[in-house]
């Protein structure tokens, strides 16, 4: 028989404690090589939308924040469209998408300042709920965690939302929904064990 | 814009979440099953960098942490290789983020502790995006094998860690690579989260002799394998998306 040519994924390897050097050097107070670090603004004061703010923290499965943890997102614009590699068009100029974020390091607690993204459609053109995709690495965590955060706030949209729709257990989509707080801040936790951990994916 | 949907990841090649040899996978590691779904447009799309927002020394560890006219203490080296996907091909235009030890295995970082010196000349960083063909490099300084606190004597191999973007944001990926005949390398806990000696060995880069650069530096080849990408991402679309 022959063989199937393909090559395997290069294996994960945790990041480690000392992510920040890599990838946020200037955070950790390695100054002069890059001017600054990748993904700190993801808007302009023009981008589109409603501005809004994403705050949170990582918790271990004993309910310690880490402090080491980096947490990056991705997202559409106030319009829906990915900026980047987007087949649909071009997204809001003043509008990153990316976001990077180590968290401060004695609470662990990180903020994104971004817009509210639109609603995407999936592949057969229903639509998803607006979301932002989180990845989180950190040092014990081995392969980088996918998840996803909803708003609480988009009820009728929420509902109808495919992803959300797959969940079995569906008692476990809230750990999925950032709570809003007044002023277009939402708060967004994400527990990686116990009672409440969060959803993650497999995407 | 020829990408479509990803290979399903083999995550019995991946370490598992939960590895108690690493210890500090215990409390980090979810318990519950992860979801599946097929990916949509949040997961096929990415962020995209361009070659712009590079500096000059970015892939030049040796000196772009260096005062002027001076250079990192080590060995020297230069790390090539290719970005790839499972299909083979080359992914172009991803940012590659490196971070390292010095030579003595000393991070410059606030938490580390290790006696060995910090190299004034030398900060770990660096980052290059990858060619048409996939094909990426940089300088730098082999980096010395450090202790950490897991079992009473864990001994990190020599490693310089890679955070790679695909052109999708499945892709993300980040891993490290270890270097060719380091005895430290099967001890190491964090390795052995890996499930088998094969996969391992893909972390493992190669001394590549016609590579060195006579009387300068030597040269290592590390290829990465991002995950792989199946036909065109809207061939297949219903009219009106
Ligand atoms: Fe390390």
């Amino acid at each position: 028989m022959q063989r199937l040519d393909y090559l395997k994924e290069s294996p994960s390897q945790t990041a480690g404690p000392y992510v920040h050097i890599g990838c946020v050097p200037n955070f950790c107070g390695i100054s002069g090589v890059y001017p600054e670090d990748l993904g700190g603004v993801m808007r302009k004061p023009e981008a589109r939308g409603e501005h809004i703010t994403i705050t949170g923290c990582v918790w271990d499965g004993t309910g310690t924040p880490l402090r080491d943890a980096m947490v990056e997102i991705w997202q559409a614009d106030a319009d829906g469209i990915y900026p980047g590699n987007e087949p649909r068009g071009q997204a809001d100029p003043n509008f990153a998408g990316f976001g990077r974020n180590p968290g401060d390091q004695n609470t662990g607690e990180w903020t994104f300042e971004t817009v509210k993204p639109g609603r995407v459609p999936m592949p057969d053109g229903r639509l998803q709920a607006p979301h932002v995709t989180f990845w989180i690495v950190a040092r014990g965590i081995n392969i980088g965690l996918h998840t996803r955060m909803y708003f609480a706030d988009e009820e009728a949209a929420n509902a109808e939302d495919p992803i959300l729709g797959r969940i079995e257990h569906q008692n476990r989509v809230p750990t999925l929904l950032a709570e809003p707080q007044g002023q277009g801040a939402y708060r967004f936790d994400i527990r990686l064990q116990g009672e409440n951990e969060t959803v993650f994916f497999d995407v | 814009m020829s990408d479509g949907t990803f290979f399903t990841r083999d995550r019995g090649w991946h370490p598992p979440a939960f590895a108690p040899g690493y210890k500090t996978s215990v409390t980090r590691s979810p318990s519950r099953a992860l979801i599946s779904f097929p990916p949509t447009l949040s997961e096929q799309t990415g962020p995209v960098f361009g070659h712009d927002m590079l500096g000059e020394l970015d892939d030049d560890l040796l000196h772009n942490y260096a005062a002027p006219g001076e250079s990192a203490i080590g060995p020297r080296i230069i790390v090539y290789g290719r970005v790839l996907d499972e299909a083979g091909r080359g992914v172009p235009n991803v940012l590659v983020e490196v971070w390292q030890a010095n030579a003595g295995g000393r991070y410059r970082h606030k938490k580390e502790g290790y006696v060995a010196p910090l190299d004034p000349n030398f900060g770990g960083c660096g980052r290059c995006i990858s060619g048409e063909d996939g094909s990426y490099s940089f300088r730098t300084v082999l980096p010395g094998p450090y202790p950490w606190p897991n079992n009473g004597n864990d001994w990190r191999p020599a490693h310089i860690h890679f955070s790679v973007f695909g052109s999708g944001f499945a892709q993300r990926l980040i891993t490290q690579m270890y270097f060719e005949g380091d005895p430290l390398i099967w001890r190491c806990p964090i390795v052995n989260t890996i499930p088998s000696r094969e996969a391992v060995e893909q972390l493992i880069a190669p001394l590549d002799m016609n590579r060195t650069i006579p009387m300068d530096s030597r040269a290592y080849k590390f290829d990465i394998v991002l995950r792989g990408r199946r036909s065109t991402m809207f061939e297949n679309r219903p009219e009106g998306n």
